[in-house]
């Protein structure tokens, strides 16, 4: 835990629906507890993580959220183009600037991580990535850009993130996946192109939501312990346990599968009994990522 | 709301179709002529919309699901390994006596703008000018918004093709039910853009792209991202031009197929906290806009196992022990994701509201979605 992901900058990437809110408190969490200075940034809009990360004592931890719209009129602010920053933001035409420039929006955030990076107030800035499919756009965006803005601010903005991303020693993209079938193969699929197509260094692949709970008996040891029951509450006890036998099943070969298909280490998170975590929940698996009982391989 | 676990030794999950609100989904499928799933991302929205397009099959309609992103083995599944077509493919293996067929296409967001542009334009040179155009390319993948109206409008050209009485669409992950909704009206919004007039202001012939070029705001978005850029944009702008109207026109029929009666929003989620409230802010859009919500599908939920006996003594630790805790968990998560859904059943009122359990398997045949389709339509 603590060389791999202590410092600099850390994306979160992940489809929808696998947690990377989660996974970006968790990580936070465990390193301000560590004694961290640590900054989250939060990009689509979310107002949940403020609730997921409150302040706690002895604990040095922000969460900033960033609109690329924000983003753009500080960046032409502070580079010079003040009034035009405030004639295009009044015009509303921001909109039509991202599309004659596709990945602009992407790249002023990824401009502003690297600012909050480079300020120096913090070891370890979080980024709670993009939703859906878009991980590798938004990585690759900067790229594009560079190829297609031949000159201006937006093209040296685009240069200093290129810069960033490529150098393994300030930035790192964790992946997160849950232990199934379809979202291990996604994670993989991601993984190669973000390799292929962004060269950003991979940091440990996350899985979250694994089932680490204590080991059903086998079959037969459960036939010898269910002896006298009555007829109810066997059928429960024995479809119950087959269930969980079955999603366990699933989730190792899932596992399996992603120790096959991308050797990286792998930090796990444990799936907790609830419809949805709370703050001291995030608390509990950071204090567990800490302590190394949920950690790396 | 009856269950009975099967066989455990299968390793199956117990069969349980639990439905609240007095209409059923089979009666949603059955009468719409437009099947909208809405939610966010990870929920089973796609494999949701393909277990309707199969019921609606084996029930005698001919039905088509568009998808945006499947899974690989989802896709496989439905006989889309072949990968992006914009063109419906009949999947083979769904028989019905009644006529049905099921049919599976992926969106192809660029594809299906080029068409519109394709229909709309005067003469073959503009539609060379547009589709070559690199501020075009760029609006037809990357423009926010333009995946949905994309969307809006593959569905609304299914419904008017003969093939097919039943289009049922997965839509692009989004939090906003709106993003969907209005998304023909993006179009709009843009063309009455000012600076969209503006750069489309008649200036003397053949200097059209300096002469906007010179206003001051352009040159201000110049400095900014560069002249070519900004040539290319206006290039776009003024190889549009004279068809607005017929896009225009376009978009207001698929914004009132998407409001017509016929049309039914079904909204997907998953039984947490997140999604559930994403849920509830998605139908209660609808609701704002008028817009009836045909159904909502909870995916996802941990099964019901029956009772343990308090009869039952552990008798400290051992094998029982953590039987009786590995029943007494589950129903704990159960229990909690139940509360958690509760909001979403308070606000679908008369719609049904179906839950559907977890699977100890992934789904990635026809047969795991059939076994999905059993519990949806019972």
């Amino acid at each position: 835990m603590r060389s791999s992901i202590a410092s600099g900058v850390v994306i979160v990437a992940g489809k929808g629906g696998v947690g990377k809110t989660t996974v970006t408190a968790v990580l936070a969490r465990a390193a301000a507890r560590d004694g961290r200075r640590v900054l989250v940034v939060e990009l689509d809009g979310k107002p949940a993580i403020d609730d997921l990360l409150p302040a706690r004592d002895g604990e040095s931890l922000e969460v900033v959220h960033v609109s690329a719209p924000d983003a753009l009129e500080e960046y032409l602010n502070d580079h010079g183009f003040k009034r035009i920053a405030k004639r295009l933001n009044r015009t509303g035409v921001i909109d039509m600037i991202g599309t004659a420039a596709p990945g602009i929006d992407d790249i002023v955030v990824l401009g502003k991580v690297k600012q909050f990076e480079r300020s120096g107030d913090y070891d370890l800035v979080v980024v709670d990535g993009p939703a859906a499919g878009h991980a590798v756009t938004f990585l690759t965006s900067a790229r594009g850009l560079a190829d297609a803005v031949r000159g201006g601010p937006i093209r040296q903005q685009s240069d200093d993130v290129l810069e960033l991303l490529a150098d393994s020693e300030r930035c790192q993209a964790v992946l997160v996946a849950l232990p199934e079938t379809t979202p291990v193969n996604e994670t993989i699929e991601t993984a190669f192109a973000l390799e292929d197509e962004v060269g950003i260094r991979l940091g440990p692949i996350v899985v979250n939501g694994v089932d680490d709970g204590v080991p059903l008996p086998d079959e037969e040891a459960e036939a010898a312990a269910l002896d006298g029951l009555d007829d109810n509450s066997v059928r429960a006890l024995v479809a119950a346990a087959a269930y969980r036998r079955s999603r366990r099943a699933m989730e190792a070969e899932a596992l399996d599968r992603l120790a096959t298909g991308l050797p990286l280490a792998r930090i796990t998170i444990p799936a907790l009994p609830v419809a949805g975590l709370s703050a001291e929940d995030i608390d509990t698996l950071a204090d567990r990522l800490v302590g190394g009982s949920g950690g790396g391989s | 709301m009856t269950r009975s676990p099967r066989d455990a030794s299968t390793g199956s999950v117990p069969s349980e179709a639990e439905t609240s609100g007095p209409g059923s989904i089979a009666e949603v499928v059955r009468d719409a002529s437009v099947v909208v799933c809405c939610g966010s991302g990870g929920v089973g929205k796609t494999t949701t919309a393909a277990v309707l397009g199969m019921h609606a099959a084996r029930a005698g309609r001919r039905a088509v699901v568009v998808t945006i992103d499947p899974a690989k083995r989802l896709a496989d599944a439905l006989g889309l390994e072949a990968g992006l077509s914009s063109e419906p493919q009949r999947i083979e293996g769904v028989a019905s006596d009644g006529g049905g067929e099921l049919w599976a296409m992926m969106l192809d967001t660029a594809a299906t703008f080029d068409g519109l542009v394709r229909t709309h334009a005067d003469d073959p040179e503009q539609v060379d000018r547009i589709l070559t155009n690199p501020f075009y390319r760029n609006m037809a993948g990357a423009m926010s918004g333009t995946q949905e109206y994309m969307a809006a409008e593959t569905l609304h050209a299914l419904h008017h093709d003969d093939r097919f009485d039943l289009v049922v669409v997965d839509t692009p992950p989004s939090r906003n039910a709106l993003d969907f909704l209005d998304a023909p009206g993006v179009l709009s919004r843009f063309l009455d853009h000012k600076i969209f007039k503006l750069a489309m202001l008649p200036t003397r012939s053949g200097l059209k792209i300096f002469g906007a070029a010179a206003q001051p705001i352009f040159k201000a978005i110049g400095k900014v991202v560069g002249s070519d850029v900004l040539a290319d944009s206006l290039a776009f702008f003024q190889a549009f031009s004279g068809m607005e109207t017929g896009f225009r026109e376009r978009a207001e029929d698929v914004v009132a197929l998407l409001r017509a009666e016929g049309t039914a929003f079904v909204v997907i989620a998953s039984p947490r906290h997140d999604t559930i409230t994403e849920a509830v802010w998605f139908a209660q859009q609808l609701l704002d806009q008028d817009v009836r919500l045909a159904a909502a599908i909870v995916n996802r939920l941990v099964p019901d196992f029956g009772e343990v006996s308090d009869d039952v003594s552990v008798g400290g630790p051992g094998d029982l022990a953590v039987l009786v805790a590995n029943v007494a968990e589950l129903r704990a998560i159960r229990d909690a994701e139940l509360a958690a859904l509760q909001p979403l059943i308070d606000l679908a009122g008369d719609a049904p509201v179906a839950l559907l359990p977890l699977l100890d398997q992934d789904v990635h045949d026809l047969a795991a979605l059939d076994r999905i389709g059993a519990d949806l339509f019972p």
